[in-house]
């Protein structure tokens, strides 16, 4: 028996464990006197803008990298999502492109999905694509999102650029065990009712600081039944709930999705992989320093009205009234917020009017997001006060199944836009941004002041949502869409 | 990483929960492949009127009269004291970059985003966990008292009121501290355990083959 695969006999003579704890004990090194732990890194993904200053540091210091083969390189961030024919105008964004191509070219990152490789896409809709993401492995990336990839049983966290370097230098992190959360949402999601919208309500009900410094594993029947897809995105805003990772256990699920990726252990391996990655569940019993229960039956349509994702209401609601809140620092957030997104307090949230729709980044831009909101554009037209509705796939495996599935031409006659692969107008960092004072609805994460274009407006949807404002120029609830 | 030992400066009031990395560095700044100059653009959406753009000269823009860093009494502050959450959002180390090149080497908060937390530390920037009846305090004393100076003794845990009249410990992982105090690179003490590392990896290829598969090709 090796020293690093706990077998499931091992473990049910040592006290219960929980996923995390798992995959947290696989990778334990090294522990110093205070608990902090040489943890390592089995996969390190990179992109433009998090690592030109860590491969700096590399060669200012005289170090090599660990394992080459551990990375997996694309270009995502600064990339605009027309033709890569067309090349990049904004000289600083190129430069950005132009230092990772160098970079993986001086250092030998074997695995580089380069801009205009078909394989190209948004580094956390990629990796799992390719298999590169795979349960039991730590994972990192300089990007907070990463814990996306903990919807196939992976313990995956964002990193800083510093961390970028240090795991290139040591194939290790220095890190401390976080607490165990369980979220347990058990039931069915009713019609057209989302992981966006769950996560979403989720953040609503524990806050945007209610998972910092916990591990998080989503459970229960209501997980089960989601998609990968949907379990990546749940996974994908574990951090806007506070916790750096979010994960949910292997099944037969996550089994048939890996199968045949090109990465995907093959043969007897393969037999060998799934029998240990089937131990990666919760013992039962197993010890949460925090439980969240949720009722999937009673999650409706999600909206976020203010400048954070926990403020977030269902499409039934009105805008907040801050003269309701007692609490003063909350009282002058929500007065912040509502200035800053232009609304009136009591408003429906089906008056609210967009300017822009983007359906894309990390969080929805998977095959199954695409034709989510193919079906409820399909046949219809993009409202007159919509000046923009873009849709842009995660990947370039994306983009050519939904062109083989037609969805592209859907959106097309609808008035949307189709572009290339990237994160696009999530953060715009690209040409894709709204102007001032413009709103949206995006299926992006993040509705922070200026995060989608200076005085940008964001309001946070699933895929079906945003179609539909799109289509009617302004919220409605799509369990009544026809 | 400059050491971190004794630090003594004023005193800034941030008092709204939630700060995020986007709004302490714009993305637009994000697109630049050095670790320095991002100190202009420090809370740029905030600090000025007009929209930010990477390499422009702040000299002459357009300041906000409204944001309370632009106030005189804060230009020299080095300990800047905000509600809780502070940092959370995007991994971007350009936040505390940012923060260091703007002239702080101190934040007090009642909690923080955990990856800006992370990040903090391994920049020189020291992150410091106060109750938030304590921080309530503190916004309430920097803003009474022009001029406010907090002391901040990394070694005896301690934030020192201006006068010693009052002073709060806090609590630091204890490596953390080391690492700051010496101003020391974390990826050479990990080196230390170099073949613990190496053995580790051994030990993982043969037990886990299939991590291994680009090695195979």
């Amino acid at each position: 028996m090796s020293a690093t695969i706990a077998s499931p006999t091992e473990n049910s003579v040592m006290h219960q464990q929980t996923l995390y704890d798992k995959l947290w004990n696989q990778h334990v090194v090294h522990v110093e006197d205070d608990g902090t732990t040489v943890l390592y890194i089995d996969r390190q993904l990179l992109h433009e803008v998090t690592t030109p200053q860590a491969f700096e540091g590399l060669k200012l210091s005289g170090r090599k990298v660990w394992r080459l083969s551990a990375n997996v390189a694309t270009v995502d961030h600064s990339i605009p999502t027309t033709p890569p024919s067309e090349g990049i105008a904004d000289p600083i964004a190129r430069l950005q492109v132009e230092t990772l191509d160098k970079n993986v070219r001086e250092w030998g990152i074997k695995q580089y999905f380069e801009w205009g490789d078909p394989r190209q896409g948004i580094v956390h809709v990629i990796s799992p694509e390719q298999g590169s993401t795979l349960p039991g492995m730590t994972l990192v990336c300089g990007d907070s999102h990463t814990s996306t990839h903990g919807a196939l049983g992976a313990l995956a966290f964002g990193i800083g650029t510093s961390e970028v370097e240090h795991a290139l230098a040591t194939q290790t992190l220095l890190a401390r065990k976080m607490k165990n959360m369980l979220v347990q949402v058990d039931g069915v999601l009713p019609a057209g009712i989302t992981a966006k919208d769950l996560v979403l309500a989720i953040i609503g009900r524990i806050g945007t600081a209610g998972g910092t410094g916990y591990a998080i594993e989503y459970a229960g029947s209501a997980i089960r039944a989601l998609s990968m897809e949907g379990r990546m995105t749940l996974c994908n805003m574990t951090i806007e709930a506070g916790a750096r990772t979010g994960m949910v256990a292997v099944d037969e699920q996550t089994l048939n999705y890996i199968k045949g990726r090109p990465f995907a252990p093959k043969g007897e391996m393969w037999d060998q992989a799934v029998a240990y990655w089937k131990t990666l569940v919760s013992d039962p019993g197993a010890k949460f320093d925090r439980v969240v229960q949720m009722n999937a039956a009673d999650i409706k349509p999600q909206v976020t009205w203010g400048t954070s994702p926990e403020m977030v209401l269902s499409i039934e609601d009105r805008v907040p009234d801050p003269d309701k809140e007692k609490d003063s620092t909350r009282r002058e957030g929500m007065e912040r917020a509502l200035k800053y997104m232009g609304l009136q307090p009591n408003t429906p949230i089906t008056d609210i009017r967009v300017d822009k729709v983007f359906i894309g980044s990390c969080t929805n831009s998977r095959i199954e997001d695409m034709r989510a909101a193919a079906a409820v554009v399909r046949g219809r037209k993009k409202a007159a006060n919509v000046k923009v509705a873009m849709v842009v796939p995660g990947s370039g495996l994306v983009k050519a199944q939904a062109e083989r599935e037609g969805l592209h031409k859907i959106f097309l006659e609808a008035g949307f836009e189709w572009r290339e692969p990237g994160c696009s107008m999530c953060l715009g960092m690209n040409p894709d941004r709204l102007e001032v004072g413009e709103r949206s609805a995006s299926t992006s994460n993040r509705n922070f002041e200026g995060r989608q274009g200076t005085g940008g407006r964001t309001h946070l949807v699933s895929p079906a949502m945003a179609a539909a404002a799109g289509i009617a120029g302004h919220f409605v609830d799509i369990r009544h869409w026809k | 990483m400059e050491k971190f030992t004794l630090h003594t400066g004023v005193a800034a009031p941030m008092d709204r929960a939630n700060v995020d990395t986007d709004a302490i560095i714009p993305k637009q700044f994000l697109k630049s492949i050095r670790r320095t100059g991002f100190g202009p653009y420090l809370f740029d959406a905030w600090r000025y009127l007009d929209e930010g753009q990477p390499e422009m000269d702040c000299t002459n823009r357009p300041r906000n009269p409204d944001f309370i860093l632009n106030q005189p009494r804060y230009r020299d502050a080095s300990v800047l004291v905000a509600r809780k959450n502070f940092g959370c959002g995007s991994s971007r180390e350009h936040a505390p970059w940012a923060l260091l090149e703007g002239g702080f080497r101190v934040v007090i908060a009642p909690s923080y985003g955990d990856i800006f937390f992370n990040n903090s530390f391994k920049s020189g920037l020291l992150p410091i966990v106060l109750a938030e009846a304590e921080v309530d305090r503190l916004l309430h004393d920097i803003q009474a008292f022009p001029g406010f100076r907090l002391t901040i003794d990394l070694e005896r845990q301690l934030v020192i009121w201006p006068d010693q009249s009052k002073s709060l410990p806090f609590e630091v992982d204890a490596f953390r501290k080391y690492c700051l105090m010496n101003g020391l690179d974390d990826i050479g003490l990990t080196m230390r355990h170099a073949d613990k590392i190496r053995d580790f990896e051994q030990a993982r290829r043969l037990s886990q083959p299939w991590l291994f598969p680009l090695e195979l090709n």
